[in-house]
């Protein structure tokens, strides 16, 4: 009974190590709005932690508590990681829907976890048009999350539009950066835990 | 103003070997109009007396300036003979100086003389009251009243010196003088999107919170804060613009896209949708008469403007098909004389102001160089406050659209988002 609940404890990290591996690595390079989409990873049609795992190695021991502490982290920056948006548009690139994917599990086995999403663009052309542009870019997240089967009514969606840039200056290497979505969990964090029934 | 029309072609008719001279090569002088270029009249004020004169007649002299309506004539004062009385109406006309402006600073407030110089005569005194301490904030608003006075008089239209320029700093809500003096912050809590109601003394802005975004008003006067729409946890409140008659409040709000929304500010709690669709629709500004509104609409996949009426229907682009690379069009601005509207339009993957007429036509550039956004008119339908990044950082800068003349509004920390307040003179 106990070398099982841990073996399931040492299975959800696994699954998250995985899945934190397989996000690209923010922001993708130059993506110019004309230039055909650069493709950071391979479109995932399958949760990730649907993917079968190695077999577990026979644990004599259980995960130190370091251990728990570094699954749990690897799963909060799953949930919270950003995803990166082509100028002046709010459809999901194919590395935005790895990204939100990979969020769909933790999402699905943590009920109590809301999560806000908030839509931003970077400083080009009208503040009032990209205040609307990172709303319809936090809404796009969402249905995607919804229509992989993620309540909603769970997510919040906000825009600041260009007031809040993550990186400074001109040019396309830090406005790739800012066109994105930021996930933030606003409430259930503490049931964010290794499974231990 | 026929008297003073007048009064300037006589001054050209005796002065044309000058005029030809100093205007060669310069093309649009047509000595019918009164204010093309190089046929604005000239002002020569005078030194003031009393106390803080000289405060005074540099204000005069740059709100007159600034106004871009009348030539300021500096001339040579110590040559000169103390300024009392009346002045030598014959040198002021050698230095092409049509009118003359002689104030005196009483215990009282300012009088003003106005000299028509043609005429040789004083045609006008005025008494402007100054409030509050010498150099405070109300005190120089009463001078620029003043200055407007002045304006008006000598063109037939008040100029623009008593107004105040509503702004976005530091992701505040700030105000500062048309003249850039006394930046001043207004709101502490975060707010972008200031909108000036038609009476002057309150402002709405789209408040940013990190749950429940929402659009308020601030009255300036008691600093009281109001809430109009918002504060739900979803979506996002923009782009306030009061309706003329100062009514109704229009403003963008969505959740899966962004739809313009209309309430009635005596009867809050019933908006009403004018746009429909999970599109982009936001930036608002209404026409002068209320029963037209523009906007940006992104309907189309791309931002471009649209008219409307005032109810949502009947929506229209305003310039029909793209012409050039321009590919983006936003922000409309509909200038208070109904003439005009402003935009910002993206060429060479930079953001250049333009006007055109209120049926698409009469396109004309505002601004060529740098990068330039978020028009916003004066009073006078004919200044600009706008954002530019010349100058290395985004400030705001004033434009004349009939001489393209600029200046420099706000300096230090970057600043945006610019709204033109209505004439404040004879408000706080």
């Amino acid at each position: 009974m106990r070398l099982r609940s841990y073996s399931h404890v040492w299975l959800v990290g696994v699954a998250a190590l995985v899945s934190a591996c397989r996000q690209p690595p923010p922001p993708p390079p130059t993506p110019q709005p004309e230039a055909p989409p650069v493709v950071q990873a391979p479109p995932v049609t399958q949760p990730v932690v649907q993917q079968p795992p190695p077999p577990p190695p026979p644990q004599p021991t259980g995960p130190t508590p370091e251990e728990i502490e570094r699954a749990i982290t690897t799963m909060k920056n799953t949930l919270t990681a950003a995803i990166y948006f082509d100028y002046d548009k709010s459809d999901l690139r194919d590395d935005a829907r790895a990204i939100l994917d990979a969020k769909v599990p933790l999402l699905q086995r943590f009920n109590q976890v809301r999560v806000r999403i908030s839509g931003h663009t970077d400083d080009r052309g009208s503040d009032q048009y990209n205040m609307s542009l990172g709303q319809a870019r936090a809404f796009a997240a969402r249905r995607y999350l919804e229509l992989r089967g993620v309540d909603p009514s769970r997510i919040d969606i906000v825009s600041f539009g260009e007031e809040r840039p993550s990186a400074m200056g001109e040019g396309e290497e830090s406005w790739s950066r800012n066109r994105r979505d930021e996930f933030e969990i606003v409430a259930g964090a503490n049931q964010i835990r290794p499974t231990t029934e | 103003m026929i008297q003073f029309r007048r009064l300037l072609i006589l001054l050209l008719a005796t002065s044309a070997a000058a005029a030809a001279q100093s205007d060669a090569g310069r093309s649009g002088v047509r000595l019918a109009l009164e204010y093309d270029a190089g046929s604005r009249p000239g002002l020569a004020i005078l030194p003031v007396r009393g106390a803080n004169g000289d405060s005074v007649r540099a204000m005069l002299q740059r709100d007159l300036d600034f106004g871009d309506r009348v030539d300021i004539i500096g001339f040579d004062e110590m040559s000169l003979p103390p300024v009392s009385g009346t002045p030598n109406y014959d040198l002021f006309a050698k230095l092409r100086v049509s009118a003359i402006v002689q104030a005196t600073v009483g215990p009282d407030g300012l009088h003003i003389i106005l000299h028509d110089v043609r005429r040789k005569k004083s045609e006008q005194v005025m008494m402007a009251p100054l409030a509050g301490m010498a150099l405070s904030r109300d005190w120089r608003m009463s001078v620029h009243a003043a200055s407007d006075a002045v304006e008006k008089w000598a063109t037939g239209v008040p100029g623009i010196a008593a107004t105040r320029i509503a702004f976005v700093r530091d992701r505040k809500i700030w105000v500062v003088d048309s003249d850039g003096a006394f930046p001043t912050v207004v709101a502490s809590e975060g707010g972008v999107s200031p909108a000036w109601h038609p009476n002057g003394r309150s402002l709405a802005y789209a408040r940013l919170a990190d749950v429940g975004s929402a659009i308020v008003m601030r009255d300036l006067l008691t600093t009281a804060v109001t809430q109009v729409v918002g504060g739900t946890r979803s979506g996002t409140y923009d782009a306030p613009a009061f309706s003329p008659d100062g009514r109704y409040l229009a403003y963008a709000y969505g959740i899966d896209g962004t739809d313009l929304w209309i309430t009635d500010l005596g009867a809050p709690g019933s908006p009403r949708r004018l746009t429909i669709g999970a599109s982009v629709n936001t930036s608002p500004t209404f026409a002068p008469g209320g029963h037209q509104l523009a906007f940006t609409s992104g309907r189309l996949s791309r931002a471009e403007v649209y008219i409307a009426d005032a109810d949502g229907s009947n929506a229209e682009p305003l310039i029909v098909g793209s012409f050039g690379d321009q590919s983006y069009r936003a922000n409309p601005a509909w200038s208070p004389d109904g003439r005009l509207i402003a935009f910002a339009s993206q060429i060479d993957g930079k953001f250049q102001l333009m006007t055109s007429s209120t049926n698409g036509k009469n396109i004309s550039p505002v601004t060529s160089e740098s990068s330039n956004e978020d028009p916003a008119w004066a009073p006078d339908g004919r200044h600009i406050v706008f954002t530019s990044r010349r100058g290395g950082t985004q400030q705001l800068w004033i434009v004349d659209v009939e001489s393209s003349r600029m200046r420099q509004l706000t300096h230090g920390t970057p600043a945006k988002s610019g709204a033109w307040s209505p004439l404040l003179a004879g408000r706080k």
